[in-house]
């Protein structure tokens, strides 16, 4: 896993990898949003707006992949002080809350027509609030943590400690329908059984495969810049030094 | 990283379990909360709840089941509806008057926002829930028995 270490050999990596998941991911979305609202046909009790489907399944789906990906960096920064997971974990918190603030917003979208409701304190929908004001926080915590180790500090390492915390979110969201009686419905998608009929699922998956290859991409995108502002920071320090 | 002054344990290990150890208790933690919430964070009762543990009569609470079939009647005013919400163990008959959301109908979820007075529940809002199935139109034209069993597994 070291190989990887050396920011060099990754940024080699990451040039040809970033445009290849950007291209592949937008057409793989943009395909299958587009075949799901005009070709798909629609639901037995929701009719038209179940068309929303394509967009709020994969952007809850990546709200939780990306504090995921968070949590692992955290932990392998903490661990083996692995010099990329840093940036890593910080390169995510964006698209992961610009994902969950997309199935926040199309959630509530979709809530009005059916539940007859924008909005309720059930336990999935305030679950997934609360990691939207976690990911707010983790921003927050790595640009302050930034400015700090321009300073010499440590505070990365508080940064990866509360991505690590943060985490027990996620298992509580997953379970939310299933512990507590909510107005959410219980999980679609289980185990391998799908309650999802074959023609709104393929779609759905193709989506979210989509979605997340955009969003590896960004993220790919993001820790180049990061790493870019790393070291044009190092070189102005050294030409203040001279 | 190789040099070491606690003896034997390489630091990255140590640190490795010093974590392990901070993840299991809160993820410990995390459960023992979620557990001890069980009742609090319930969005809503299910009628054997109401019928086990009656609760103080004008008291706001909400109402959570299965509009049963055929139990949904039109009063003379033409905006009030009784009908009977059941869980498969209890049956609560409710009032309610006003516009119903799109996906209210016999045989799905609701959540009704209301009281008890007497042995009804009063509703003020009622909120359709969704089950968890999505099925083109075409396949929503099934038989009678077929939808039955949509409905009795979605109980």
């Amino acid at each position: 896993m070291h190989g990887f270490a050396n920011p060099a050999r990754f940024l080699r990596l990451a040039r040809w990898m970033m445009p290849l998941l950007l291209v592949t991911g937008l057409l793989l979305a943009m395909g299958a949003v587009l075949y799901g609202v005009i070709v798909v046909p629609p639901d037995r009790l929701m009719g038209d707006t179940v068309r929303i489907l394509f967009i709020h399944v994969p952007a809850a789906w990546l709200g939780m992949a990306g504090w995921s990906t968070i949590a692992i960096a955290s932990l392998v920064e903490l661990v083996w002080r692995h010099p990329l997971a840093a940036i890593a974990g910080r390169a995510a918190a964006v698209p992961g809350a610009t994902f969950t603030a997309i199935c926040l917003a199309t959630g509530s979208i979709w809530a009005r027509p059916t539940w007859g409701t924008w909005w309720v304190w059930d336990g999935r929908l305030t679950s997934f609030l609360i990691l939207l004001f976690l990911y707010f926080g983790y921003i927050a915590l790595s640009g302050a943590a930034q400015r700090d180790m321009a300073g010499g500090g440590g505070g990365s390492r508080i940064t990866a400690i509360f991505g690590l915390v943060g985490a027990i979110n996620i298992p509580i969201i997953n379970r939310s329908v299933v512990w507590w009686n909510s107005l959410h419905q219980p999980p679609s998608i289980t185990m391998g059984k799908s309650s999802i009929d074959g023609t709104f699922l393929w779609p759905l998956l193709i989506a979210a495969l989509g979605f997340s290859l955009v969003f590896g991409g960004v993220v790919l995108a993001r820790m180049r810049t990061l790493l870019a502002d790393i070291q044009a920071e190092a070189r102005l320090r050294r030409k203040a030094m001279a | 990283m190789s040099t070491n002054s606690t003896g034997g344990i390489k630091p990255k290990h140590q640190r490795l379990v010093l974590l392990v150890i901070a993840l299991v208790a809160l993820v410990g933690a995390g459960l023992l909360a979620a557990y001890a919430l069980s009742n609090q964070a319930s969005y809503f009762y299910v009628p054997s709840d109401l019928v086990k543990d009656k609760p103080e009569q004008g008291r706001a609470i909400r109402l959570g089941g299965m509009v049963e079939k055929g139990s949904l009647k039109t009063r003379a005013d033409g905006v009030t509806i009784d009908f009977i919400v059941g869980d498969g163990k209890a049956r609560v008959p409710v009032r309610y008057t006003g516009i119903t959301p799109d996906l209210f109908v016999e045989g799905s979820g609701v959540v009704a926002e209301g009281r008890m007075e007497g042995e009804t529940f009063v509703a003020d809002n009622l909120l359709a829930k969704h089950d968890e199935k999505y099925v083109p139109r075409q396949m929503g034209d099934m038989t009678a028995a077929q939808a039955k069993e949509v409905v009795a597994e979605t109980k």
